[in-house]
């Protein structure tokens, strides 16, 4: 149920991924988010899924699990594979009542799928790898610049690192709650939609007053320790940029380059 | 005599397939038998709370059966939904499931559910009501507006108002003040007289235990590690401060007393029976 949402979650473990510097793993994820809009062509995207590959076995971290996170968004991959086998124009090749089939249509619907598949698999792979906490940090760091122009950043990574760190927290309770009104006969699973909506509030109002409490309690704790926002604020670990970041940001780019230039070559 | 509720080799695992993968509990039999007043005691993490969420069928088992008056509870899914209101299942800390206007409307839930009519919904909130001690004022206030042990009362009526044949708690006095605790134990025993029913207490305090089970059942590691009388389990006082729990402190008097030379009963548990024993000895001599 609840518990095997696996979306946002992290693995911990001790591979190379795990190690790189949430920085240079941020970065990544763009360059790679980048190529991957460049591949057109089977080879390009051969060359990509390689890469994503490469980087899920090196994690240690089992397909099966992928695979099963995929589980919810596969509503909108399927359905963007055939909105995109129907509605593209070329060469017909079947043709029935209103529908016409093309070639470009199944080439287009095989790579747009594949294409939201690598997308959600890739960041999965960032937040599989890195703690929330080290998102944040690295997040935060990267935004450095921002405050130039007066941009929050600190209490924008800060209720980012909270808002992440309560979300098991919070599909805990959820799933609590739901436990204590299912065993008070709440039916979550048959009736109209109405009634299924309906036998939403059991869950949802419990959940927001936990939510306001725990609110309230976090923020007293927090003034206990002190906290005052970013100001003079020092870190406990340091992110360093180690050889295996400067390799890593070198092999994503590298990769980059070539999916651009091969793809200029029409490949 | 025939168990009401019983488990066969009941096992469940959480997770299973990814890197947190975990047995929580496995090969459970226990029997729970009618009229019953049974403890369960274990460490943290022992299965304790696994276990009573298969009992209502909340969770279902990884392998293994949970049998209700003899049949599997999973075998068809009416008699599921059914064994929801038989067995009813009080979770630690309920004052954090109340959602109602009132404090009436959230008693109401259950039996509303059950889909029964109108006059018994309001026969049964309102002895539920009374059963734990919340006065008729407060059945038109927000339960939101009630002290903290009120709103237990209350969370504790919800389940009570289904007049359930099988009352599972899962630690009830939590949190609470030495007279609140009491008060909670007290409506808890008056339910099971008044109905007849059985009831399982999960709770961490030996004291309590002592007190009030007729029967007990040691969880550690995920299987059952004992059952017996309190008399019977306290004996094995050892055991039990092995697996990280306590033993009452009449129990702790007395095999002080023991190591001291002084030849007592090691199964003495309450503070009725220590006067007991004592006045007897105090007689021999």
């Amino acid at each position: 149920m609840l518990r095997d949402i696996t979306l946002g979650q992290y693995f911990p473990g001790d591979t190379v991924v795990h190690r790189l510097d949430p920085r240079t793993k941020l970065v990544l994820v763009v360059v790679y988010i980048v190529t991957l809009f460049c591949a057109k062509h089977m080879v390009t995207y051969a060359i990509t899924l390689g890469a994503l590959m490469g980087v899920i076995i090196a994690s240690k971290i089992s397909i099966k699990v992928i695979l099963g996170s995929m589980k919810p968004l596969l509503f909108i991959i399927i359905l963007t594979g055939i909105l995109n086998l129907f509605y593209s124009q070329g060469e017909p090749i079947i043709s029935f009542w209103i529908f016409t089939i093309t070639e470009e249509g199944v080439w287009n619907a095989v790579f747009m799928v594949l294409r939201i598949s690598m997308l959600i698999c890739g960041t999965f792979m960032l937040t599989y790898t890195t703690s929330p906490i080290a998102l944040t940090d690295g997040i935060e760091q990267l935004l450095q610049p921002l405050k130039k122009i007066k941009v929050p950043v600190h209490e924008l990574a800060m209720m980012m690192c909270i808002a992440l760190r309560f979300i098991p927290t919070l599909i805990e309770e959820t799933d609590k709650i739901m436990s204590a009104q299912k065993a008070r006969g709440a039916d979550f699973e048959t009736g109209s939609l109405l009634s299924r909506a309906k036998a939403l509030i059991p869950i949802l109002v419990p959940l927001f007053i936990s939510a306001f409490r725990r609110a309230d309690e976090l923020a007293v704790a927090m003034e206990c320790r002190c906290y005052h926002g970013g100001e003079g604020r020092t870190r406990m670990k340091q992110l360093k940029f180690a050889a295996r970041d400067h390799v890593a940001l070198i092999g994503g780019f590298l990769l980059m380059a070539l999916v651009i230039v091969l793809g200029r070559a029409g490949l | 005599m025939k168990p009401i509720l019983e488990t066969k080799k009941l096992t469940h695992t959480y997770g299973a397939g990814t890197p947190f993968q975990s047995d929580a509990i496995h090969d459970v039999d226990i029997a729970v038998y009618p009229g019953e007043f049974v403890g369960i005691i274990g460490h943290t993490g022992s299965g304790k709370s696994t276990l009573i969420q298969h009992l209502n069928g909340l969770l279902k088992p990884t392998s293994g059966q949970i049998l209700l008056d003899g049949k599997d509870i999973w075998s068809d899914k009416r008699f599921t939904r059914q064994t929801r209101f038989r067995v009813g299942l009080v979770f630690q800390y309920p004052e954090y499931q109340l959602f109602e206007e009132t404090v009436y409307q959230d008693i109401a839930f259950g039996p509303t559910n059950m889909g029964l009519s109108k006059d018994e919904i309001d026969r049964r909130v309102r002895r539920a009501a009374a059963f734990v001690g919340v006065p008729e004022e407060s059945l038109e206030k927000s339960p939101f507006e009630l002290s903290g042990g009120q709103k237990r009362r209350v969370a504790i009526a919800g389940v009570i108002a289904m007049e359930p044949d099988v009352l599972i708690l899962d630690e009830p006095t939590a949190g609470l003040d030495p007279v609140g605790r009491e008060g909670i134990l007290a409506n808890i025993r008056a339910y099971q007289k008044a109905q007849d029913a059985t009831v399982i207490m999960v709770s961490h305090s030996m004291e309590e235990i002592a007190s009030n089970v007729e029967r007990l059942i040691v969880m550690d590691h995920g299987s059952v590690a004992m059952t017996g009388s309190p008399r019977e389990v306290f004996a094995h006082a050892d055991e039990l401060i092995g697996m990280g729990l306590d033993v009452p402190q009449m129990t702790h008097v007395f095999m002080r007393l023991r190591q001291m030379g002084i030849d007592v009963d090691p199964s003495v548990y309450t503070v009725e029976q220590a006067k007991e024993v004592l006045l007897s000895m105090k007689g021999g001599h």
